[in-house]
């Protein structure tokens, strides 16, 4: 019996997920801001057949600290939007996946849905969605609109109690992601007709209001935009604790968790089964597919992965701490530790370089090989759309049936 | 040599807009393609690039059209978002400028802002701003705050938004992200600190978009009333217009550049460019007959009757599009279309010049539409097309033209096909680029007029 190959995914942010990877030798610090830099770690994602890349973002500038602003200049600090990141360099690639992270809590969720809609477009339907409370009370006054909760050095010390803190955002997300799409199905398919007998370019009994009401808003519809090529590109989201993972459950077709063992794989997997169960979701009709997360340093050499890393440790003045396993080694240990970990019942993991471009072509040009050679990732893109990469079916429209 | 000759004639600026949610846009056209396929939008953007036009331009709509209360279905429908289609087309295209029509009223300056920053970074400095403006609570249906803001607030709010937007802009000063990796200092302390209290917007903290390549993405404003007029005057850097007829374009002309010298700008600092629809072909004659067909088509039988139950506010599907207009009067109130400014006010002065418009020609009600909807702005050979777009620029009637095609997305092709190398030849439009950026092309300086509040340096 083969397992299905895995499904391995890139999280593309600034220089890399070290604080200090944008001084590493072969950074490009001054490009971060250049789209040819985007392209170029883009294409070299999908020359590796990966998955589907991701863009991190925030409404505000980053800090070392998660819930904290700080004055800190030796970090990157800076940022472009992210949907607009994934659709500059959508027509200069053909078959990876393209998850931009949106706000769900500042943004306006009808906004968010038809930016979503234009990139499934823009991409022949490569798109996907990775929606994002706002954690930050500081990003808050960046709208002056609302407040919302402001997390203590107590708080950010264990994710259960972050998740309790900020479920009512978690609540107001899933249905921001309900909207979205309950917009991306108002029209029908076949809603376009060009009916020239009578005049009529649309069909309006296929144009549905999606009439969403939430405690926090109302949305009326239809959507602006057409059924996205995919129908509803995929919506993705990392998690930690309870609370993310029931959001999970509502609103996701694929989770990213971030255990550090085999072991922990599997329970923490088994917390994301019990949130299915108590949100009553049925993952034969409607999969949700769960990925681990890895901070990755690699060289080929032995050791000299682990050597960058300390060299960024020491320019940033700490050891890196991450949310994720930090893995340092050969390619060919990190494909033992992903096939283990697999066993777990995991679909595939999503990759946090820890430096660019270098830890990205390592994945590409010596991870991948490897996966291969084991029989454990494609050989050649089998799909042209992100649902097609990820083997989810094209969901009908929920207003198909109703007319 | 590259660049306009040196002709001393006065310079045209063209753009182009992919044709709008309107009965502009014939759809029925065997030659009429999709209107959301990304590969429509890059032919168009591509051939204006091709024609070495200043500017790709999308509208927007937040709302589908309603009308007698359901979904309006006799035009084209359904668009992209567009800030997130142009970005996708900054990697099609190499010198367009790309301009985003986005809502005042129903985003944010901060997200704004910093999705426009992104674009002109995305684009090597080729974003616009066509900043509007609603008020309307059936689009506010759409969004968290509803209806929230009065019509008579709306253009307080709009320049509040800009100014909010400028001052975020300005919060990274050139040269704030440093990338020093020997000395590990990466960005300027305090890069993109702001503080705004202001009537409509109280915000503070940091942005987190360096300056943009422009300075500050083109500002383009599209108001008519003295209000819009004064904004436009005080901020805009292009004006769109509607008056594409000679006499009135050059009194719009007149009006809002002698506006500038208040705000201490030089004439040449805001562009005027109309809307115009223009059809070309072998002959004038050939092109006089194409252009008729051409408007019949974008006023059906079915579509008048909708433009006149818009004006009477009434329904009026019994009434024969080939015969006579009601006699019954107008609903002044009742608003059959919504989501769309057209006939949305002043509808019973319009009702009486219509009729009285058609008693005196014998118009039946489609043709009655037909001469109302103005026809096709330049008609005839591609000489008689040159000649007639390069006078109305030599006459101050207009700094050039926003071309609008009626077919999605070829229809621009003849016009740059056939027209552009004789502007060229006349010596008033560029040969090439001569610059990377939108203000390098419509000849605006790189950085705005204001100077950004000077910051302490740490």
């Amino acid at each position: 019996m083969t397992a299905p190959p895995m499904h391995l995914a890139v999280a593309l942010d600034a220089a890399g997920w070290h604080p200090a990877a944008w001084r590493a030798e072969d950074a490009r610090p001054a490009d971060l801001f250049d789209a040819r830099y985007w392209a170029d770690l883009v294409t070299e994602a999908e020359r590796g057949l990966l998955d589907f890349v991701t863009f991190e973002d925030a409404l505000g500038v980053q800090s070392a600290a998660f819930h904290r602003p700080d004055d800190r200049t030796d970090q990157v600090r800076g940022s472009l939007d992210a949907v607009l990141l994934a659709a500059r360099v959508a027509p200069l690639t053909s078959h990876i996946g393209l998850v931009p992270t949106a706000n769900v809590t500042h943004t306006e969720p009808f906004h968010v849905s038809t930016g979503i809609a234009t990139l499934d477009y823009a991409s022949t339907g490569r798109a996907g969605l990775r929606p994002q409370i706002a954690s930050r009370a500081a990003d808050a006054a960046h709208f002056g609109r609302r407040t919302t909760p402001r997390l203590t050095d107590e708080d950010v010390r264990d994710p259960e109690r972050i998740g309790r803190r900020l479920s009512p955002l978690f609540d107001e997300a899933a249905d921001a992601v309900e909207v979205a799409r309950r917009l991306w199905d108002s029209w029908e398919d076949d809603a376009e007709i060009r009916d020239a007998a009578t005049g009529r370019f649309i069909d309006r009994d296929k144009v549905h209001h999606i009439d969403f009401e939430g405690e926090h808003f109302s949305v009326r519809g239809p959507a602006i935009t057409p059924r996205p090529p995919q129908g509803q590109p995929p919506v993705m989201s990392l998690a930690h604790a309870g609370v993310p993972y029931e959001f999970a459950a509502r609103a996701a077709d694929a989770v990213w968790v971030t255990p550090h063992d085999r072991a922990q794989a599997a329970a923490i997997l088994a917390q994301v089964d019990a949130a299915v169960r108590r949100t009553g979701r049925d993952t034969r009709a409607r999969p949700l597919l769960r990925f681990a997360e890895v901070l990755v340093f690699l060289d080929a050499e032995p050791g000299a992965a682990a050597r960058r890393k300390a060299r960024l440790d020491e320019l940033d003045g700490a050891a890196l701490g991450s949310d994720a396993e930090v893995f340092t080694g050969t390619p060919g240990e990190l494909a033992d530790l992903l096939l283990d970990w697999r066993e777990a019942g995991l679909d595939g993991f999503r990759l946090r370089p820890g430096a660019l471009p270098h830890d990205l072509v390592e994945i590409t040009r010596g991870l991948v090989p490897e996966l291969q050679r084991r029989g454990a990732f494609r050989t050649a893109y089998g799909a042209t759309t992100l649902r097609g990469h990820l083997r989810l079916p094209r969901p009908e429209s929920r207003y198909a049936r109703a007319s | 040599m590259s660049g306009p000759e040196n002709t001393g004639r006065k310079q045209v600026h063209l753009a182009a807009q992919l044709p709008g949610i309107h009965n502009v846009t014939v759809w029925a056209d065997p030659r009429s393609r999709s209107q959301i396929a990304f590969a429509s939008f890059q032919h168009l953007a591509r051939t204006a690039e091709r024609g070495r036009f200043d500017f790709f331009f999308l509208a927007e709509g937040l709302r589908l059209r309603e009308h007698k209360g359901r979904l309006y279905d006799l035009d084209v429908v359904g668009r992209p978002e567009n800030l997130t289609q142009l970005s996708a087309l900054a990697a099609v295209t190499a010198r367009l400028g790309l301009a985003a029509t986005v809502n005042a009223t129903f985003n944010e300056p901060y997200e704004v802002a910093r999705r426009l920053a992104t674009l002109d970074h995305l684009s090597g400095g080729r974003a616009a701003w066509n900043v509007v403006t609603s008020f309307d609570a059936f689009t506010g249906e759409n969004f968290r705050r509803g209806g929230f803001l009065a019509e008579s607030d709306r253009y307080a709010r709009a320049a509040e938004f800009l100014a909010t937007a400028r001052e975020l802009w300005d919060s990274w000063a050139e040269g704030d992200v440093r990338a020093d990796a020997a000395a590990g200092a990466f960005v300027r302390p305090g890069a993109g600190r702001f503080a705004h209290h202001g009537q409509h917007f109280g915000i503070s903290g940091r942005f987190t978009t360096p300056r943009p390549p422009q300075g500050h993405p083109v500002i383009i404003q599209a108001g008519d009333s003295p209000a819009g007029r004064e904004f436009a005057a005080a901020e805009a850097d292009v004006v769109f217009s509607k008056y594409n007829r000679l006499d009135e374009a050059r009194a719009f002309y007149r009006d809002v550049k002698s506006r500038l010298a208040r705000y201490g700008r030089t004439p040449d600092r805001l562009k005027i460019l109309p809307t115009a629809t223009v059809v070309v072909a072998d002959s004038d004659a050939e092109a006089a007959a194409h252009a008729e067909e051409i408007t019949r088509a974008q006023v059906s039988p079915q579509t008048a009757i909708a433009h006149l139950e818009a004006v009477w506010g009434r329904d009026l599907s019994g009434y024969d599009p080939d015969g006579p207009l009601p006699d019954i009067d107008p609903v002044p109130d009742a608003q059959m279309l919504k989501g769309h400014s057209l006939f949305r006010r002043d509808r019973d002065a319009i009702a009486r010049g219509w009729r009285a418009l058609a008693e005196e020609r014998g118009l039946s009600i489609r043709e009655l539409v037909i001469e109302v909807s103005g026809g096709q702005t330049f008609v005839g050979s591609p000489h008689t097309v040159a000649d007639a777009i390069d006078h109305f620029v030599q006459s101050d009637g207009a700094d050039g033209f926003v071309l609008v095609p009626h077919l999605t997305p070829g229809g621009l092709d003849d016009f740059v096909d056939r027209v552009v190398p004789l502007l060229q030849e006349k010596g008033v439009f560029r040969r090439d680029y001569t610059g990377p950026t939108l203000r390098d092309h419509l000849g605006l300086p790189h950085r705005p007029e204001r100077t950004p509040v000077p910051k302490e340096t740490p």
